[in-house]
């Protein structure tokens, strides 16, 4: 099912929180919600839920307008961040809640719960209370709950954030294959930019209560819209050097790089380096500093390089190399895959 | 903690309280038992004391057992009233966003700590202009109405540790706000309502005040004013008799406490485990 935000206003009391925000979901896509805390991620979410009353704009389920429907009446399944399981009543009585307000009959429900039981592969723990139930089976009961309704929209709000790293994991993909399997449309509120990318169709990273930027986390990787989006996806981060640009990049301190094809700009900009496209490895125009921090990872070890003018900047490189901390080196800037923002912080 | 400092916080302890133990000691020595006149040794065992279960002890007083079920009636009626607008009110209190709330939460708090006695007069006017003086159902309305603060703030605590996302799953699942009340909420707060419940009817068994100022004749006599009638009227106060009745009088009040104590910590610990 189809989901169509459109200018989209929440305030809370004075202050307007969300203001003219537009999102649209394809059906059976699952798209995340990926900000920092206090962005409106979850008002957001919650609208859509009904949950929030909408103070402006309009809400559609595919062709149905659903702006003034009560939570009840909408066909979305949530999951909440601490799951929200009905402390007092088993398991199946848990999931088969929402079937028992819709006044199934008991062998209806029995089948129903029992289904989606397997669904999330809890079939032998229907007997046992919330409390009796380790984080992820906790997690598998919510998703259940969320799910037999046989709802068009599964919400997710931090699904995954009371979870332990390994845990996390497993979650992880068993949600994603929940998703496919029932092929439902999902969206998920996250502020892991991993949990983001590793399960979502599409991103949509929000700042301050507006969408950055929504696309596919590869085109949000690869080509970040802004220099906000940049700095938020990436691991570790990207590095950031302010540069002058007048027929090339002058960096300060003597480096300057060639201006990457197809950018005619001039006057300051800000250009943004992925460790991964920085080092003795690469292929492109070299830039000159001194080696300021080794961080050994395994595999590869991270570098810091401080630049003549104080700037920095991160390198990944291989293990098995000999560079040593305050060595002098003069190593190359992939220009193809490097990021160029305005003043303003927009892609140039 | 070490077992010698167990033993002098023991000790200590026990000199404090042996006053109250003796004297519960001797209410119950004293009830079943004749002392040597001027001592305290008991002489003699025996029930006349406790006479008054089976005759009526002078022809003007109604009897034992009317007066028990008065007070029970009394203290039951006042607990349940107290428990069913506590668990709505505090509901509304805690959940519900309404223009009022924060002039009825500083009136709760206010009427909490208020000197209720300062408002008898008053009272005894209202309930006579309603018909209601001299009678159970007036001071049952009256008690009811000067606990329901304390049973409102109580219950507005459980309710407030109620995580917010169990309502709104409740919603999503597609109940109506008063079936989640019913089915999802109310069965978190169960421990602060058996506590108030419990609690309430136990305010009710040991008013004294109430009854006695606002209903003072033979038909709704409660057991704490037939004890002050037995005690004042007489010329020659029979104090074995007196004991007696307080010993008949105390006993569902130390039951309930052996029964249910651990539900009435709920209302001091404040939380929904239990
Ligand atoms: N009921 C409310 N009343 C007033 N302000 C609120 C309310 N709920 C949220 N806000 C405010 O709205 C803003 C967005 O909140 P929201 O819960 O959507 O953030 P979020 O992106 O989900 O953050 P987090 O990652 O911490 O959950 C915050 O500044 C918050 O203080
Ligand atoms: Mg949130």
């Amino acid at each position: 099912m189809r989901i169509e935000l459109q200018n989209f206003t929440k305030r809370f009391g004075d202050t307007t929180v969300i203001e003219d925000m537009s999102l649209s979901v394809a059906s059976g896509e699952m798209v995340a919600l990926l900000g920092p805390s206090g962005c409106g991620k979850s008002t957001t979410l919650f609208a859509i839920s009904g949950i929030h009353r909408i103070d402006g704009g309009t809400l559609h389920f595919g062709d149905r307008d659903v702006t003034a429907l009560p939570p009840q009446d909408r066909p979305v399944g949530v999951v909440f961040q601490n799951y929200a399981l009905y402390p007092h009543m088993s398991v199946a009585e848990n999931i088969g809640f929402p079937l028992k307000v819709q006044k199934l009959s008991s062998s209806e429900i029995k089948r129903r719960v029992s289904e989606m039981a397997d669904l999330v592969q809890i079939g032998n723990l229907l007997s046992r209370k919330p409390q009796q139930l380790s984080g992820g089976q906790q997690q598998r009961v919510a998703l259940a709950r969320a799910l037999v309704r046989k709802p068009d929209v599964l919400l997710l709000d931090e699904p995954l954030a009371n979870l332990d790293a390994k845990l996390r994991l497993e979650m992880r993909s068993e949600i994603r294959r929940l998703q496919r399997e029932t092929g439902i449309t999902a969206i998920l509120v996250t502020h892991d930019q991993i949990e983001a990318m590793s399960m979502c169709d599409r991103i949509a990273l929000m700042k301050d209560g507006n969408i950055e930027q929504i696309s596919t986390p590869s085109e949000m990787y690869e080509r970040p819209a802004s220099r906000y989006v940049a700095g938020f996806l990436g691991n570790p981060p990207i590095s950031f050097l302010q540069a002058e640009a007048n027929g090339q990049l002058a960096l300060g301190g003597g480096n300057a790089l060639a201006l990457p094809n197809g950018i005619t700009a001039t006057g300051p900009v800000t250009l943004g380096v992925r460790p991964e496209h920085f080092g003795p490895q690469h292929r492109g125009s070299s830039v000159a500093g001194r080696v300021s921090f080794i961080e050994p990872q395994g595999r590869e070890d991270l570098i810091d390089v401080i630049l003549p003018d104080d700037q920095r900047l991160r390198a990944i490189v291989p293990a098995g190399h000999d560079i040593t901390l305050g060595q002098e080196i003069s190593w190359q800037v992939d220009l193809d895959r490097v990021h160029l923002f305005d003043a303003e912080g927009a892609r140039l | 903690m070490n077992t010698k400092g167990n033993w002098i916080l023991i000790l200590a302890l026990s000199l404090i309280s042996a006053p109250l133990v003796i004297m519960y000691g001797f209410q119950l020595i004293d009830s079943i038992s004749r002392p040597a006149p001027g001592g305290i040794i008991p002489q003699e065992w025996e029930l006349t004391n406790w006479r008054f279960l089976w005759t009526s002890i002078d022809s003007a007083r109604p009897s034992i057992w009317r007066v028990t079920f008065n007070t029970f009636v009394f203290a039951s009626s006042t607990a349940l009233l107290v428990c069913a607008f506590s668990i709505t009110a505090a509901y509304a209190l805690s959940r519900l966003n309404f223009s009022a709330r924060r002039f009825f939460l500083a009136g709760l708090i206010m009427l909490h700590a208020f000197p209720t006695i300062t408002l008898i007069i008053a009272i005894f006017i209202v309930l006579q202009f309603l018909g209601l003086y001299d009678s159970l159902m007036g001071v049952i309305l009256v008690k009811a109405a000067l606990e329901l603060p304390f049973g409102i703030w109580i219950m507005k605590g459980f309710y407030d540790s109620v995580p917010w996302e169990i309502e709104m799953a409740g919603v999503q699942d597609g109940a109506s706000r008063f079936r989640v009340w019913r089915e999802l909420i109310l069965p978190q707060v169960k421990p602060g309502l058996s506590a108030l419940l419990i609690f309430s009817f136990l305010a009710g068994w040991s008013e004294f005040i109430l009854p006695l100022v606002l209903a003072p004749g033979a038909d709704a006599q409660v057991l704490a004013t037939y004890m002050n009638a037995v005690i004042a009227d007489d010329t020659r106060p029979d104090y074995g008799l007196f004991k007696a009745i307080g010993m008949f009088y105390a006993l569902p009040v130390i039951a309930v406490y052996l029964l249910f104590q651990k539900r009435l910590m709920n209302i001091y610990g404040g939380g929904t485990k239990g």
